[in-house]
C-alpha cells in the first residue's frame, strides 16, 4: 500500500471569462492533515469539487488509491470514501438533524419505499455519541446556530465511511469552543486513517492542525511545505506573492473630537441597556464571542431590528425605525451574511454595487448607464474584485469577491458612518491586508467606522477604541493603547 | 473531548411550535370552526345533514386537485394545469366508456393514467427541459384545454347509457350513509398523508422544497423525483377528473379553467408555504374545507355570488399573511 492515497496531477479548468485552474496538483497521505490555502479566486473551492465529481476537469489525472478516477456526480465520490463539507452550508432547513444527515440513505422496509423514522433517529444518535457532538436528531435545521448547522454538516460527512474528508473552510462561523470540538475530531479521525484537506484562511489554525500545507495561487500550483518546519511568514508571501505586516495600532485618543453618533440605552429582546459613541474619523471596534449581541447592536442602529433607546446623530436625536431612515442619515450596513442580506447573486457585479445609488445615476427615473460602468469598474478596480468584468454575475465570484462587492455599494453610496460586520470573513489574508487598508483610508478622509470581527488580531490591528460585548451586554471599553487579547477576551467572558 | 449545544429552551419551543406550521393548522382548524359556529347561528338550515352533506360533496373535486398539487407546491413549483388537466381525464374516461365502449373501470383506469400522464410531462418540462413551472404548466393548461374540446368535438360526452357511472360518485357503497365522492375524498387524504409523511416521496418533497441544491448535492436524483412527484399530482387530478364526470353523468369540455386557482387556494389556507419546503395534506383538507363551508354558508345568507368570490379573495390574503409572519418570527 502507497503512502499516497490521492495524487491529482495537471488539472485545468475553465468557466466561460475565466481559467480556475491551470496545471493544478495536489497530493494527499494517509491519515494527514493537508492545509490548502490561497487567497480569495485561487481555485481551491473548484480543485475540491472536481474532485468531488460537481465539476468535471477540463483535462488532468486523479488517481485515488493507485486507481484512476473521473467523478461525475457527488454520490460517485461518496461511494469511493471522498466526502467534502462545503464552504457555503448545504443543508435542508424545513428537514431534521436526523434527516439531513441521511439524506438519501435512510433507513427504509423491505419495499425500499416506506421510511422508518425511529431507526433514522436512533442511527443519527449513535453517530452523535461516537463523535461526541451533542445534538437533538430531531430538532430541525431552522431552528439550530449557523455554529450548529456547521456541526450537522460535519456529522453528515462523517457518516459516510470517508477515507477523504474535505472540510472548506468550516470554522468560518464557528466559536473558540466550537473549533475546540472540531480540532478534538479531526485528530480522532486521523487516528482512524482519515486523511483530510483543510482549507481556512486562518493562519493560526494551520499550525495548530496540520502536517503539511499546500500552495495555490492564481489557479496553479505553488508548493508543499511540512508544517513543522515552515513559518507561517513564508506561506503567506508564498500565498500573495509579497510579504504582508500585522501589527497592533497605537492613536491619540485626543485626536477625535467631534461626536457623530450616540446610542443610549439600546434595548430589545437581544441587547441589555447599550450605549456607547462614536467619533469622527475613528474605527470603533467591537470585540466579543459570537453571539454576544453585536450584530444586534449593528442592526438596530440601521434600524432593522426594533429597538428602544435613544439615537443622535451629529448630536441630533433622530427616529430610525427602518433601514431607509438609517441611510437617510448616513449609515451603511455591510452585513456578515452577504449571501442573505448584502448581495443579489444572480445580478452582475455593476449592478450590486450601484443598486444602492441608482438616484445619482438618473434624470427624471432614467438611467444613465455610462457612468455607472466607469464607478463600477473603478470601486472594483480599487478593491481588486477579482472579475473578468463588471457585468459577471456575483454568483460566479469566489466568497471573498463577493464581499469586496458589498463594500464598494456602501463606498459609492457615500456614507459617513459605516458599520463593517465581520469584514474579513472568509477572506484572504492578502485581501484582509486591502480591506484594512481601505478603511484606514476611509478613517483619514474624515469616515466614521464601527468594525464588528470575531479576530482579535484584526480588531487590536485596525481600533481606535474598543467595545467588548457579552450576553447582549458591553462589559467593557479599551483604548488600544491599553488593550491585548487576555484583557477583550477575559471581557468578552465577563458576566455582569 | 468538549460538547457543544445547549438543552432546549421554553422559547426554543415556543419557536418550533410556530415555525413548524402547526400553529398555521391549528389557526386554520380553529377558522374553520368559528365559520360553522357563525353561519349555524347565523341559519339554521346550516347544520342540517342534507347541507352537511352538500358542502362535503361540492368539497371532493376542489380537494383532490387540491392534495395533488399540495406535493408540487411543497417542492417549491406550482402547477396550473391541474383545473383543465382534470378536464381533459373526463373526456378522456368519457372516449374511453361512451366511444370505445370499454368496461367502465378501464375507463376510470385510463383517466387516472391520462392524468398521470399529463402530470408526467409538466414533470418532465420542469426538470429535464428546465422550464420553470409557472411557463410549463400554463402551457400544459391550454394544451389540455385545447385537447378536451378538440377530442370531444366541443360538446358534452354523456354517460347516460352506462347503467350506474352516476353512482361513482354520488351513490354510497354503506347505503343511506355518505356519498361515495366524500369516501373518495377521505381515501385520497389518507392515501396522500401515508405518501408525504411515511415514505421516501414525501421525504424528498420536502427536501427539494428546503434546498433543491443541497438535495442534488447529497446525491439525491433531484430531476427523476421531481418527475415523480408530478406525476403523482397527475394521478390525483385523474381522479377528480372521474369524480367530476361521474358527479355531471358527462364530460364537460368547457368546464375545468379556473379549479386550479381555487385548488392552490385551498392549499394556501391550509397552510402550506408558497416557497416550498413546508406543509401538510391535513392542512390542505381544512382548506378545502373552509373554501366550500364559506361558499356554502355565504349562499344560504343570500350573499350574492360575486361577494362571495370578495370574500374568498380576502381569507386567502390573510391565509398568506399568516405564512408571512411566521417566516418573519424566525
Ligand atoms: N461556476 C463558476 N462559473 C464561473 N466562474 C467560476 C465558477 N466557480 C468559480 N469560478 C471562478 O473560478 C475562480 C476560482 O474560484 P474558487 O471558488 O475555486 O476560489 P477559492 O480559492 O475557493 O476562493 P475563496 O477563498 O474566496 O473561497 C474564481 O475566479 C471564481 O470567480
Ligand atoms: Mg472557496
Amino acid at each position: 500500500m502507497s503512502r499516497k492515497i490521492l495524487e491529482m496531477q495537471n488539472i485545468n479548468k475553465s468557466f466561460p471569462g475565466v481559467r480556475a485552474l491551470s496545471n493544478a496538483q495536489l497530493d494527499l497521505h494517509r491519515g494527514e492533515v493537508l492545509a490548502l490555502i490561497g487567497e480569495n479566486g485561487a481555485g481551491k473551492s473548484t480543485l475540491m469539487k472536481i474532485l468531488t465529481g460537481i465539476y468535471q476537469k477540463d483535462d488532468g489525472s486523479i488517481i485515488y488509491d493507485g486507481k484512476e478516477i473521473s467523478p461525475v456526480h457527488t454520490k460517485d465520490a461518496q461511494e469511493i470514501g471522498i466526502n467534502i463539507i462545503h464552504q457555503e452550508l448545504n443543508l435542508m432547513p424545513d428537514l431534521t438533524v436526523a434527516e439531513n444527515i441521511f439524506i438519501g440513505r435512510e433507513p427504509r422496509d423491505k419495499l425500499n419505499f416506506f421510511l422508518k423514522n425511529k431507526a433514522l433517529n436512533q442511527q443519527a444518535d449513535k453517530l452523535f455519541q461516537k463523535l461526541n457532538i451533542n445534538l437533538n436528531p430531531r430538532t430541525k435545521i431552522s431552528e439550530l446556530t449557523v455554529a450548529k448547522q456547521q456541526m450537522v454538516e460535519i456529522a453528515k460527512a462523517l457518516s459516510f465511511n470517508a477515507k477523504i474528508l474535505i472540510m472548506d473552510e468550516p470554522t468560518a462561523a464557528l466559536t473558540d469552543k466550537e473549533i475546540n470540538t472540531l480540532f478534538d475530531i479531526i485528530h480522532w479521525l486521523k487516528n482512524e486513517g482519515v486523511a483530510i484537506i483543510y482549507i481556512s484562511h486562518r493562519m493560526e489554525e494551520l499550525k495548530r492542525i496540520s502536517d503539511r500545507i499546500t500552495v495555490m495561487r492564481d489557479g496553479e500550483y505553488i508548493a508543499t511545505l511540512p508544517t513543522e518546519t515552515t513559518e507561517i511568514r513564508q506561506v503567506v508571501s508564498l500565498m500573495v506573492g509579497r510579504e504582508v505586516k500585522i501589527e497592533q495600532k497605537i492613536s491619540d485618543p485626543d485626536a477625535f473630537t467631534d461626536t457623530v453618533l450616540e446610542a443610549h440605552n439600546l434595548h430589545n429582546n437581544y441587547i441589555k441597556n447599550v450605549s456607547f459613541h462614536l467619533k469622527k474619523g475613528e474605527i470603533l471596534g467591537f470585540a466579543g464571542l459570537v453571539g454576544a449581541g453585536r450584530t444586534e447592536v449593528a442592526r438596530a442602529i440601521f434600524g432593522a431590528d426594533p429597538f428602544s433607546g435613544e439615537i443622535k446623530v451629529n448630536g441630533v436625536p433622530v427616529t430610525i425605525k427602518q433601514p431607509v431612515d438609517a441611510v437617510q442619515h448616513g449609515i451603511g450596513y455591510l452585513s456578515e451574511d452577504r449571501k442573505r442580506f448584502g448581495l443579489m447573486l444572480e445580478m452582475t457585479v455593476k449592478e450590486n454595487i450601484v443598486i444602492s445609488s441608482l438616484a445619482n445615476y438618473s434624470t427624471a427615473a432614467f438611467v444613465k448607464p455610462t457612468n455607472m460602468k466607469t464607478d463600477a469598474e473603478n470601486y472594483s478596480n480599487k478593491l481588486k474584485v477579482k472579475t473578468p468584468s463588471v457585468n459577471q454575475p456575483v454568483k460566479l465570484l469566489s466568497g471573498g469577491n463577493q464581499q469586496k462587492i458589498v463594500i464598494a455599494k456602501w463606498l459609492l453610496k457615500d456614507s459617513d458612518i459605516l458599520i463593517f460586520d465581520e469584514p474579513t470573513r472568509g477572506i484572504d489574508v492578502g485581501a484582509k491586508q486591502e480591506i484594512y487598508d481601505l478603511l484606514e483610508m476611509l478613517a483619514n478622509e474624515g469616515k466614521s467606522i464601527i468594525m464588528i470581527s470575531s479576530e482579535l488580531t484584526e480588531v487590536l490591528r485596525l481600533s481606535d477604541r474598543i467595545m467588548v460585548m457579552n450576553e447582549g451586554r458591553i462589559t467593557g471599553e479599551l483604548l488600544n493603547r491599553d488593550a491585548n487579547q487576555e484583557k477583550i477576551m477575559e471581557l468578552a467572558t465577563r458576566h455582569n | 473531548m468538549s460538547t457543544l449545544t445547549s438543552n432546549p429552551t421554553a422559547s426554543d419551543q415556543k419557536k418550533r411550535l410556530v415555525s413548524s406550521g402547526a400553529l398555521q393548522q391549528i389557526l386554520a382548524f380553529a377558522s374553520l370552526i368559528i365559520l360553522v359556529i357563525f353561519f349555524s347561528i347565523a341559519s339554521k338550515n346550516f347544520l342540517q345533514w342534507s347541507n352537511i352533506e352538500g358542502i362535503l360533496l361540492s368539497t371532493t373535486v376542489i380537494g383532490i386537485l387540491a392534495l395533488g398539487t399540495t406535493f408540487v407546491i411543497i417542492t417549491g413549483g406550482i402547477d396550473l394545469s391541474i383545473g383543465t388537466g382534470m378536464t381533459l381525464t373526463s373526456v378522456m374516461t368519457g372516449v374511453f366508456i361512451v366511444f370505445l365502449g370499454l368496461p367502465v373501470i378501464l375507463g376510470i383506469i385510463g383517466g387516472i393514467v391520462t392524468g398521470a400522464l399529463i402530470g408526467f410531462i409538466s414533470g418532465f418540462s420542469v426538470s429535464i427541459l428546465r422550464i420553470p413551472p409557472f411557463i410549463a404548466t400554463l402551457a400544459m393548461m391550454m394544451i389540455a384545454e385545447g385537447l378536451s374540446l378538440v377530442i370531444s368535438g366541443a360538446s358534452p360526452i354523456y354517460f347516460s347509457d352506462v347503467g350506474g357511472f352516476n353512482n361513482i360518485a354520488l351513490g354510497s357503497i354503506f347505503p343511506g350513509s355518505i356519498p361515495n365522492a366524500v369516501l373518495i375524498f377521505f381515501l385520497m387524504v389518507l392515501i396522500g398523508w401515508i405518501l408525504l409523511s411515511k415514505t421516501i416521496i414525501g421525504r424528498y418533497t420536502f427536501s427539494i422544497g428546503s434546498n433543491e441544491e443541497a438535495t442534488r448535492l447529497s446525491g439525491i436524483n433531484v430531476k427523476k423525483w421531481k418527475m415523480i412527484i408530478y406525476t403523482i399530482a397527475g394521478c390525483f387530478t385523474g381522479v377528480a377528473g372521474v369524480i367530476m364526470a361521474s358527479r355531471l353523468n358527462s364530460a364537460q369540455p368547457a368546464l375545468g379553467m379556473g379549479y386550479e386557482l381555487e385548488a392552490i387556494a385551498a392549499v394556501v389556507i391550509g397552510g402550506t408555504s408558497l416557497s416550498g419546503g413546508k406543509g401538510s395534506l391535513i392542512g390542505t383538507m381544512i382548506g378545502a374545507l373552509i373554501m366550500s363551508v364559506l361558499t356554502n354558508g355565504l349562499r344560504i345568507m343570500s350573499i350574492p355570488q360575486e361577494w362571495q368570490t370578495v370574500v374568498i379573495g380576502f381569507v386567502i390574503l390573510l391565509a398568506v399573511y399568516f405564512d408571512m409572519l411566521r417566516k418573519k418570527d424566525r
